[in-house]
Parts: C-alpha cells; structure tokens; sequence
C-alpha cells in the first residue's frame, strides 16, 4: 500500500515537474534565471513577464488571432462532421465503409505534405494570411477526426427514435436539432474538444499560411541580440496550457470515451 | 379508416422480407401478426408505417393511395418492443411531443396528455425523464405517446415482450381496454400464440415473410387452413406424426393400427400428417374413444402446476402437457392417451384436410 503511493507520487512528481518549472520560471526575471542556478521557487516574485504579455498587442493579439482560427475550425469540423457522421451511422451506401475510413487515412499525412500546395492555393485566391486560411486547412486532420467520434456516440442511439420522431411528425432539421444533437451532445463536446487540440497546438501550417500568426510562432520573438527572454517565454507558455485546460474541464467526463471514438 | 395492402412485397438484396401480401384491416379492430422470430411481423409493420417502401404492391388507406408517402405525412403511431422515448425530455413533454409538432393549442396538449397519462397511470411521473422510470412505466409513456396523436393506424411491435413476467400481465389486461376507446386500427406483434388468444381479435399468421392465414383469431387457432399455421398458433408446439389411410385403416408406421373413426372416417386413402395439440396427450383415457399409445419418457418439465412430458413414440418426439406434478424419469415406458375426436389432420401438401369441431378444437 505505502509502496503503491509511494510510485504514484513519484509518477505525479515526474509530470507536473516541468509544468511547475514552466510556472517557476514565468514568475522570475531573466537575471534570477540565468545567474541564480537551481531555485525551486520565485526568490525575487514578479508578474512583469505577464504584465508585460497583456500590455503588448504584438503578444496578446498572438492569442487573439489563435483562437480565432481555432474556434474558425471547430465551429467548420463539428458543422460539417454531424450530417456526414449522421449519414455513416444511419445509411448503407455505395462504398461507405471505404470511404469512412479513406477519411482516417486522411490523418495519417503529415501536415507538412499539405504545407506547400495550401501556401501556394491560398496566395493564388488571397486567402494568405487570415484566419480562414488556417481554420480551413486544419479542418483536413479534423474533419475526418470528428466524422470518426460522432459516428460513434450516434451508433449509440437507437434508429427507433429517430423513426419515432417522422412518425410523430417531426421534419428532418427539426429532429435532428430539438432531439438528436441533445442526445449526442457529449460527442459534440468530445469532438470538440480533439478539433480544438489539434488547431491549437499545430504549428507547421499556421505558420506557412499566416504571417507570424499563431502564438507558439510569435514566441520566438522571445530571442534577441540581447539573448533569449526566458521569463516572457515561459509565462507566455503557461498561457497556452490555459486555454487547453479549461476545454479539458468541460468534457472532463466523456474523454475516456472520446479516446475510443464513442465506442465504448 | 380501412388499411389495404394490395401484392404489397419487400425484397432487400438477395432475401425478400415479404412476399406478395394482400391484406384488409377494418377501423376499431385489434389485428395481431402472430409468427416466430424473423418470421416477418416487424417488415410487415415497417410497411404500414411508411417507414419501408414496399418493393412492389399498393397501400391504401380509406381508399387513397399512400405507397409513397412518407412516415411523417402518415396518420400513424407506433410502439417498439424497446422502449422508445425521448431521454432528453420529461415524460410530460415525451407524451405532448407529437400534438406540439402539429402545432395543437396549449390547453388542449394539456388536456390530451393529462387524460392520456390517466388511462396509463403515469400522472405522477410527468416531470421525471424516461431514463428515471421503470420498463413499465417507459413502456407506458410511449403508449401513451402514441395514443396521444389520435393516429387512424396504431403498430405496436412485441411491446409487451422487454417486461418482466408480472408488468406483461398487467399491461396485457389494459391494453384492450385502452385500444377500445381510440376506434383506430390496432396493429399488435406477438410471438406468443397465448397472448394473441387473450387479446382476440384477428389474428394473421405469418411464417417467413408469408400470412399463412387471416382471420378472427379463435377461427384461426380452432381451424388453422394449413400445417403452418397450426405449428405457429400452438404453444408447446403441436405433435405431429406420419399417418396412412389405407382400407379404412389409419396407421402411424409400427406405432398405431387401427380402424379409421369419427373425423377420420371421410378421408380418402392416401399419407397425411396427423396433428394433436399437447393438452389433448392424456396419461389417463378420458374420452370412450381413447387410443392408448405406448411411449417412451425422454425428458419431464414440471412448471409447478402443470408438467410437460416429452415422449418418443417410434421415429416421432411428442409433447404431453398434463395438470399437476407428474415426474418419470427417462426412458420409463408409460401409456398416454390420445383422443380421435381432437386430431387435426393435413395432406402432405400442408392443407388441412380434418379438423375437430367447435370446442374439441381448442
């Protein structure tokens, strides 16, 4: 018993160690950083590298411009995955099988194989440099990624309730908004949640198609003649976990069963 | 309203669901499918749903044409054998649902479903969702919801079969009370022949994708048209034996010779099939013209008030359903009984060629 909490804590130790040196650092000065050697905690506290974050619109618009294209890309995913995973899970088509999974195989790309034909297609229509050049190329990982986990959770509702609900009347859009999307609306969150991951942490296309838009990207603005700005790095860092933080809470409940694409 | 299927047929891939069915059922009536598993009871519902398009044939309803119409154009409800509701919303607003898409006044929504919930005994579980109820009780809300709708055509598919023993019983005994008060055309599935008999009725049997017969539900079990028929309405299954006339002689191979009496005396010569319901196999000869027959215990079940004895007798495995405790152990050699008067015969073709009349036919 002693020896099994014993590892789990030495477990916990060993993941939360570099989030908390991330923290650590974040609430230094550089000089404390770079000159004081190994200190387990702030000696001289400051919040200048946040102040500092919130003060500069070159920093926290890198933030802004983020979730613009991040939220761009869920709010496409999710819209366009639920009539396509409505379709998986309810007909049998001409090839659907294939096609369901051709849509997974998607994912199995490197985004850098896309990297250069999207710079080249969005320069060619304008789209360089905006949001929706971002949000639209992510949506070929998370697209087939949101198609995979809502045909799962509405594999889950028996096809008696929606033909319950024609037989009560009910048209096509108005069952599925009034009663099905409630009834999956755990998925949606997980979907959610995956499309919302991936935007947010990838960096290779964010940054062929915008002009230093995406936050990881402006970070390294951090090194300088001066030397690298460790403090405004790591509290710019400690920034990007929040927002990833906070969705994980959301759909704290349903993860596991998102992780297995709702077929649990 | 009168439901008419005219050569209506479903064929999906290679099997067809449904061969060529015509079919007439009469507003205010209770018209149970009766058939095993996979026997068809559910594509022939999905049929008069709308929810399947018949591969060839026509549906009428009061006359008009309704092949094509889609489910939600229909004047129907429906009950599946699961339970199925609405989980996100109260049992209240699963009841109102289908007056509220068609746009009903609140007071009358209101009036409807309280009365509804009444005559289902839900009243107090309104404001609970389905999930929160018991089988019964989810099962009574989706009659509840389909009572609601004043449909002209009710399916209700095995409803009753996801219950435990007591709440079936129960629900069973209401539902013929509930079913009159609407004057609509009940559509009741079944697998069970007991059941169809105590909602009465008219009963169509069916046996892979076919209807064997169609008729008041006592005509049919009293005088099934063919060997089909008989198998599907009889539970235990009804006993079957090879017999020959010959010379005013009925024979069951080495079993069984003996002159050709009662119903039997008008038959040809020639093979037939020898049916006998496994209430009418007697340890004791009850009636003057009593065959006795010696045979072979294989197996006895006893449920507590009546026990089932499955005999070999020659090539043939029979079924002996006798009141009280009766237990033998295997391979005892004892008399059973089996009584002329009560045998349904059939050609080899299936047809029926004698039957027992009036009451020794049940």
């Amino acid at each position: 018993m002693r020896l099994r909490s014993l590892i789990l804590t030495l477990y916990l130790v060993f993941l939360t160690l570099p989030i908390y040196w991330l923290m650590n650092m974040s609430f230094k000065n550089n000089s404390e950083i770079t000159n004081q050697g190994l200190t387990l905690y702030p000696r001289e506290f400051t919040l200048k590298n946040y102040i500092n974050i919130f003060t500069d619109p070159a920093w926290y618009m890198g933030y802004v411009d983020s979730l613009i294209y991040v939220a761009l890309n869920t709010l496409i995913s999710i819209s366009v995955a639920l009539p396509a995973a409505y379709a998986f899970s309810r007909y049998r088509f001409l090839g659907d099988k294939h096609l369901f999974f051709w849509f997974l195989t998607n994912r199995m790309a490197p985004p850098a194989v896309f990297a250069l034909p999207f710079f080249n297609l969005y320069s060619a229509v304008g789209l360089f440099d905006t949001h929706w050049a971002v949000a639209l190329a992510h949506t070929i990982f998370n697209v087939p990624l949101a198609i995979w986990i809502l045909e799962g959770f509405m594999s889950g509702v028996p096809r008696e309730i929606d033909e319950t609900a024609f037989i009560d009347g009910y048209s096509f859009p108005r069952f599925f908004v009034k009663i099905f999307v409630p009834l999956i609306a755990s998925g949606i969150g997980v979907a959610a949640f995956f499309c919302f991951m991936f935007s947010w942490v990838e960096l290779l296309l964010a940054r062929t198609l915008t002009n230093n838009m995406p936050i990881s990207s402006i970070m390294t603005r951090t090194a300088s003649s001066a030397g690298m700005d460790w403090g405004q790095l790591a509290a710019a860092g400690v920034l990007t976990l929040v927002p990833g933080a906070l969705v994980i809470w959301f759909v704290r409940n349903y993860i596991a069963k998102g992780f297995a694409l709702g077929r649990v | 309203m009168t439901l008419r299927l005219e050569n209506v047929s479903r064929v999906v891939g290679a099997e067809t669901h449904i061969h060529p069915t015509t079919l007439t059922l009469e507003k205010g009536t209770i018209n149970l499918l009766l058939g095993p598993t996979l026997s068809g009871k559910t594509s022939l519902m999905r049929l008069m749903a709308g929810l399947d398009r018949p591969t060839a044939g026509r549906i009428t309803m009061d006359g008009v044409d309704v092949t094509g119409l889609p489910v939600r154009e229909r004047n129907v409800a429906m009950v599946y054998q699961q339970f199925i509701n609405y989980p996100s919303m109260t049992v209240y607003e699963n009841i109102a649902s289908p007056l509220r898409v068609k746009g009903a006044p609140k007071a009358e929504i209101h009036r409807k479903v309280m009365e509804a919930a009444a005559l289902l005994r839900l009243e107090s579980q309104l404001d609970k969702t389905p999930l929160q109820l018991s089988g019964g009780q989810q099962q009574r809300t989706a009659i509840a919801r389909a009572i609601v709708k004043g449909a002209g055509l009710v399916l209700l598919d095995e409803p009753l079969a996801n219950l435990d023993y007591k709440l079936r019983e129960e629900l069973r005994v209401e539902l013929p009370r509930i079913f009159d008060k609407t004057g609509a055309i009940f559509v009741y599935a079944t697998t069970e022949p007991t059941e169809a008999l105590l909602l009465g009725g008219n009963t169509a049997t069916l046996r892979e994708g076919r209807i064997t017969q169609f008729g008041p539900t006592v005509d049919v079990y009293r005088r099934p048209d063919d060997r089909a028929t008989a198998e599907i309405f009889s539970d235990p299954p009804m006993n079957f034996a090879r017999m020959a006339i010959r010379g005013g002689q009925m024979s069951l191979g080495q079993v069984l010779n003996r002159p050709a009496t009662g119903p039997l005396a008008a038959l040809a010569e020639g093979d037939y099939w020898l049916g006998f319901r496994p209430h009418h196999v007697t340890l004791g000869a009850e009636s003057p013209h009593a065959i006795r027959v010696s045979a072979t215990v294989a197996v006895t079940e006893i449920t507590g008030s009546e026990s089932f004895i499955h005999v070999d007798v020659g090539a043939e495995r029979w079924i002996a359903l006798v009141p009280g405790v009766v237990e033998y152990l295997p391979e005892t050699v004892i008399d059973i009984h089996l009584d002329p008067d009560r045998f349904f015969v059939f050609g080899t073709d299936g047809r029926l060629a004698a039957a027992p009349t009036g009451a020794a036919a049940a």
